[in-house]
This record gives C-alpha cells, structure tokens and sequence, in this order.
C-alpha cells in the first residue's frame, strides 16, 4: 500500500509513477469476468491498477445505421438484440418513441402487458446478473438457482410470443399476442413463488460473511461522479440517488402503480447488489397490482397503413435492467428513421469505470466490474 | 438545488443574447410530444458556457447525437441532459459547416461526454477540439479511416 500512496494523479489521468515500477495487464477481450468480448487494459503497480481504460468495439454491429436504412418495423427486431436480457425494455422504448412521434394510441390491456412483460423482464435480467456476480466472486451455487428461476419467467414468455430471449414481443400501439390463461395463471403463481425464493436468497448469499467483506466499501461510486458520466439504473440507485425513469418520466401506465425505489447510499458494490434484490421484490409488487386489474379489450390500437412519422426529433426513455435507456429519433417524414440514436445505460455506467477503480487491488475491481451488471452488446451496439 | 423550467429558460436567454425580433433560440416544447421539455439552439463558442450552465444547475449529460444534414451542407450535434431530482429534459443543439465540422469538447466539464464524443467522432468525423483522446476509432475497428452514418458514406 505505501508505494501507492506516493502516486500522485492529475486530472486527465497521467500517471506519474517511475514506468519501470509498472507492468501493462491484459484483462480480455476474452475473460470470464467480463462477460462477453469487453477488454480492460490495466497498468498495474503490483496488485495495485494505476490505471485501467476500458477498451470496447469488439461486437460493434452498428444498430443506429440499420435503423437509418430499413422501415420502422422491420428495425424491431434489432432492439431485441442490444441488451439481450432485457429484451422488452428496449422493444418498448423503440415502440414508444414511434407511438409519441405517431401519436398512436395503445390500447389499455396491451399497456397492462407491457408492464407485466417489462417487470417479469427485469427480474430475470437481475436474476442473471445477480448469478453471474456471485460467480465472478467464487460462489457457484446461486446461479444455477438464479437459472432455474429463470426458466419459468422464460417459459411464461416462450409462451406469447415464441421467443426465449429475443422476444420482439411489442407492436406499434400494442402487443403481438394477447395473454392467455396459462400465462396469466403462470404469472400468478410466479409471484408467490418468487418472494420465497427471494427470502432463501437473502439467507443462502446476501448475509454471508465472504461476500459482505467483497463488497462493503468496495468500488465507491458516490452520487456527484454518478451525475458527472451520467451513470444510472441500480448504480445511482446504490450511490442514494432515487431516480427511476419509471417515476420520474412516467411512461405507460406506470404513474398508477403503488412501489418504492429502492436506495442505498453507501455507493458501493454491496449497495448496487442490494438495489437489485430490493428491485425484484418491488416488479413483483407492481405485477400483483397489474394482474389484478388487468381489464379485458383489444391489444392493438389502430395503425396507418404505411407509417411515416412527421419530420422532427422525439426522445423516448424508459428504465431498462440497467438503467435508463433512451432513444433520440430524427425523422426526415419518410418511412424509415433519418437517424436513431440509441442511448445504452451500460455505456454510461462502465465509463466512470477509468476513475473508479484507481488504486483498487485486481480482485476488487473484479468485484466492482461485476457490480456494474455489465451487457457488452448494450455497450457496443 | 432544484431548477425550475423558467429559471433555466431566463438563465438561457441571458446566457444565448439573442437578437432582438429574431426566432428565441430557447423554447419550451410539450414533453408528451417530443419527450423533452426544453430546446436550446447555441453557436459552437456557446456548447461549453451552456454545458457549464447546465452544470451549475446540476445536470446530468445524457448523451451526444450527431445528425448529418447532407442536404443543407450542415452536421448537428445534440446534447441530451437530464436532471436527477427534477423531471426537466433539455436539448442543446449546434449546427456547423460540413465540410469543417468541428465543436469545442465540454468532457472537460461533463467526464461521462468523453466517449460520447469519441463515439460521435467516430461515426461522423465531427472534431471535438481540446478532447483528450479522438483516435484511435472507438467503437469501430482499429484501421478505420471513414465515417459510417455519414449520408454520403458508401461501404
């Protein structure tokens, strides 16, 4: 620890220690932390990173050019395939921003749909990066849990629309499938089931020593660097910020539901883990709410048979798995976009990532690369 | 520290001076239409005062669009802000020569503006001056010399 002290840092980042005292460490494009094709190039100081820039691109595929060069719905089922655990979050951002540029309205049951598909989504998507965290950690056993869990909010979904991660599931003022018994009854005794789950999860992992001393006072992203790289989601939520794009841009029908947002202020890893157990419990909530008010009618609203969209610029946002993902739509008034801007929350939350982890030891960056719940296709796009 | 919608549209019009009789280059817009609440036209001298502006008021950069206007010989560049305590959405947008596009960075005040600029300048090869690093391609391959959401742009 003494040799790090006597590093200074300026503020671009120039590291001043003696180069011959340093070494360059390669973490990817291939590495099981990582979780896809991510690579982090580290200049260690021993076990001590001086520095470590995030190097990304490696599946960049160029989501915003396909969406220039093909009809509105023939994009759709791209946004399937950018964060691809959080499917329903982002078809329905892309489906929003049409219906607001449109002015198309959706049917109230499709709404109820959306929000039961969108919440059923995000705890599979947490349920993975929770299973994925421990793992990186050294704990094996939650994931294979965290899987089975997740089967059955996969099998409710194969259901509807025949998909069991690239959904496509929404359409312009509605959905393609009405529910049926078997998903609404499944859904139902999902909600019971899951809040057990939830309780052995606390008691199996959340209390155990190990990962306690892993994450408390680990990784700190304090509220003001949240705010300086626009880091959201259960990051800013674990840095005390309560902002949810669901509350505070109230799309669909979320302004008539009763839940919390949960809010830790501690800012470390531990509190971004705890925000996402918390979140589980509070999207069983709403679905309890929505399934019991869930109104019989039609799913899909009235449509223009060849869709333009009046010329000028509409952002549509919604609070996906891991934070906010918003889309800027220029549209020239033709029937494909003049450019579609696609804004990723995992792009944001890993570029404090530079900063964070100066001065951490290699197996805590770890840790706090795994709190981050990283997608690399949602980075690259 | 919570703005409100008018406070920000004086602060902006005493920030912008506007000519007097010509279009206000700040408007409020209808949120439930376009999904913001507030449209700031600005020079390229004035991306950073307005950055810092928005700073001081405690927002957030949201994220960098770059929109080629072949047609009118223009690129745009949009910021997105958003504020984590109030529900106030403002885009800043700047126009510049396209055949010269260049805007002053603001990741000097914004940090999380830096790989949004790198990934604009990737896509268009607009130049954000004083930015620390442009090149090497961000997202796009290492030997990439072209600018693919460029409208004249041909693979």
């Amino acid at each position: 620890m003494s040799a790090l002290k006597e590093i200074k840092y300026t503020g671009g980042g120039s590291i001043q220690a003696p180069p011959d005292e340093t070494f360059i460490l390669n973490l990817g494009p291939q590495h099981p932390a990582a979780h896809g094709v991510l690579r982090i190039l580290m200049e260690m100081d021993g076990e001590w990173i001086t520095r470590a820039e995030p190097v990304i691109g490696y599946i960049h595929r160029m989501h915003e050019k396909m969406g220039e060069n093909r009809m509105y719905a023939k994009f759709l089922p791209n946004t399937s395939r950018i964060d691809y655990l959080a499917a329903m979050h982002y078809t329905q951002a892309f489906v929003g921003v049409v219906e607001r540029a449109a002015k198309i309205e959706v049917p109230l049951r499709a709404e109820y749909i959306r929000v039961i598909t969108g919440e059923l989504q995000r705890i599979s998507s947490h349920l993975v990066g929770w299973g994925a965290f421990v793992m990186d950690l050294g704990g094996f056993t939650p994931i294979l849990y965290a899987f089975e869990d997740r089967e059955k909010i996969l099998d409710l979904f194969e259901h509807i629309c025949g998909a069991r991660l690239t959904y496509c599931y929404h359409r312009f003022g509605g959905v393609c499938n009405d529910v049926d018994d078997f998903f609404l009854s499944g859904t139902r005794e999902f909600v019971p089931y899951m809040r057990e789950r939830l309780k052995m999860y606390r008691k199996l992992v959340t209390g155990n020593i190990i990962l306690r001393k892993r994450l408390e006072g680990i990784g700190i992203m304090d509220a003001e660097m949240c705010r300086r790289y626009g880091a959201t989601g259960p990051v800013l939520r674990g840095a005390g910020v309560p902002y949810d794009v669901r509350r505070a841009e109230p799309y669909s029908i979320y302004s008539q539901f009763d839940f919390e947002i949960p809010c830790y202020p501690q800012g470390d890893s531990m509190a971004r883990y705890l925000v996402r157990m918390d979140e589980m419990e509070q999207s069983l909530r709403i679905i309890e709410q929505a399934l019991a008010k869930i109104p019989e009618g039609p799913i899909l609203g009235k449509l223009p048979r060849v869709l333009k969209l009046p010329a000028g610029d509409y952002c549509y946002a919604v609070e996906a798995g891991r934070g906010r993902f918003m889309i800027r739509l220029v549209s020239d008034g033709k029937d494909s976009a003049y450019r579609l801007k696609l804004r990723t929350p995992c792009f944001s939350n890993l570029s404090p990532f530079e900063e964070a982890s100066r001065g951490m030891i290699l197996p805590d960056a770890l840790a706090l690369l795994g709190s981050l719940d990283l997608v690399i296709p949602d980075i690259d796009r | 520290m919570k703005p409100s919608l008018e406070q920000l549209t004086q602060d902006f019009t005493a920030l912008l001076a506007p000519d007097a009789g010509a279009a206000s280059p700040v408007q409020v817009v209808d949120f439930a239409l376009r999904g913001i609440n507030l449209d700031v036209t600005v020079t390229p001298a004035q991306v950073v005062p307005a950055a810092q502006l928005l700073d001081r008021h405690g927002f957030s950069l949201d994220t960098v669009t770059g929109v080629d206007w072949l047609a009118q010989g223009q690129m745009e560049v949009v910021y997105d802000y958003m504020h984590f305590a109030v529900n106030i959405r403002v885009a800043v947008r700047v126009r510049v020569p396209r055949d010269n596009p260049e805007v002053p960075t603001v990741s000097a005040v914004f940090p999380g503006a830096n790989w949004h600029e790198r990934e604009t300048h990737d896509f268009f090869g607009i130049r954000f001056a004083g930015h620390p690093k442009l090149s090497p391609p961000f997202l796009l391959p290492e030997d990439a010399d072209y600018h693919p959401l460029k409208k004249d742009y041909k693979p």
